[in-house]
């Protein structure tokens, strides 16, 4: 992947996108592992019924000490567990719309999304906004390790539509199916 | 906390000194703790079928000497091990019963546990793995879109656990050969890492 910038940059805006279940975990796992004092400041996104995740996120980031480069945003979640298909629509164009503030407000450098229905709209905002010109960023794409056969819902779309400059799945027994994705290790 | 019952481990030892007896391959100490999860879910269907003294007898059989329960947010009561609003006992085949709701977090009890008896979720399945400790994983099949049974099958495909359901859970405890499991070799976040830090241009 060609990079773009002239000389190698000092540090990268970064947001990620949280999620309940293992999506919150899993991020949260990679990001201890990333040079935190690089990717900064960080912005992490949850859907505002999700506080637990928030929690999570705000504690990690105060052990590891580096609360101060770190923020939380919450934005109206796509689609409820179980929500019928024609409310949803409705929800997803509401935070559709929040997310183009959120996007624009920000101006993330990296994107980093690993699958709860969140991470659509942040991921077209971001899009949108490159296509136009108006953001130089890139976007990380990692499916989450519960997944073995098939990509989640988020997964797919964004497979499908090649939204992702990387995109990684966490076993290789995805691969043959999608043969554009990369295996490179499970996080646990 | 764990109050003996009136027959408790010395009734045991007896039992266990009669040729041919149930307890005749116990080995004191040997087998260990058995831990029971369901995470931050519910599957009483999972506790229903450990409260069972059928359950209780194969465990001690095979040496373990505690059974601990998280039963997390699920209704069942475990009336069969445990008397109505107890927490703990000891059995009268020695095995140690105790059962609580949630904790923080459940690592203590993974790490002192020989045995994990859990439900299909990544972070319980993950947890245990990478704690070394053998598995045996009950997905909840009552759950939607459960691809969480596809990590379960997969894992056990690998050599890693083993799956059972609420009804095979006594005659796969009985059955189970401690030689199966294949050692599970941890993941690492070095591999994505690299990636990110190659895409966003940190070469070093």
């Amino acid at each position: 992947m060609q990079v773009k910038y002239g000389s190698p940059p000092e540090c990268v805006r970064t947001m990620a996108v949280l999620g309940s279940g293992g999506h919150t975990t899993e991020m949260l796992t990679l990001m201890e592992a990333l040079n935190r004092s690089r990717y900064t400041p960080r912005c992490y996104v949850v859907a505002d019924t999700d506080s637990l995740s928030a929690a999570r996120a705000t504690e990690k980031e105060r052990n590891w000490g580096t609360l101060e480069t770190m923020q939380m945003s919450k934005i109206p979640r796509s689609r409820e567990v179980g929500q019928p298909f024609v409310t949803s629509v409705w929800t997803t164009l509401y935070a559709f719309f929040w997310c183009v503030k959120l996007v624009w407000d920000y101006k993330p450098q990296l994107l980093l999304l690993n699958g709860p229905g969140t991470c659509i709209p942040v991921c077209v905002m971001a899009l949108m906004f490159r296509l136009m010109g108006l953001m130089d960023l890139k976007i990380v794409y990692f499916e989450s390790i519960a997944r073995v056969s098939s990509l989640s819902l988020s997964g797919k779309i964004i497979y499908q539509a090649r939204m992702a400059d990387v995109f990684l799945v966490q076993w290789e027994t995805l691969l043959a199916k999608y043969p554009r994705a990369k295996c490179l290790g499970r996080l646990f | 906390m764990q109050k003996p019952t009136k027959d408790g481990l010395s009734s045991n030892r007896d039992k266990r000194g009669s040729p041919g007896a149930l307890f005749e391959a116990l080995k004191p100490g040997m087998g260990g703790r058995v831990f029971v999860t369901v995470g931050t879910t519910r599957f009483d269907e999972l506790i229903r079928a450990v409260d069972s003294h059928e359950v209780s007898n194969i465990l001690r059989s095979r040496g373990h000497d505690a059974l601990v329960v998280q039963k997390g947010s699920g209704e069942y009561k475990m009336h069969n091990l445990l008397a109505k609003d107890e927490a703990a006992t000891t059995l009268a085949n020695g095995l140690k019963v105790e059962c609580f709701d949630f904790l923080p977090s459940i690592a203590d009890h993974i790490a002192s546990a020989s045995l994990v008896i859990c439900h299909a979720g990544a972070g319980s399945i993950f947890e245990g793995l990478r704690a070394g400790k053998r598995l045996v994983v009950i997905p909840n099949t009552s759950l939607m879109d459960n691809h969480q049974i596809e990590l379960a099958h997969h894992l056990e495909h690998l050599g890693h656990l083993v799956c059972a359901s609420p009804e095979t859970l006594p005659s796969v405890l009985s059955r189970l050969d401690d030689t199966i499991f294949v050692p599970f070799e941890k993941g690492s976040p070095h591999g994505i890492v690299t990636a990110i830090d190659r895409l966003v241009g940190f070469s070093n």
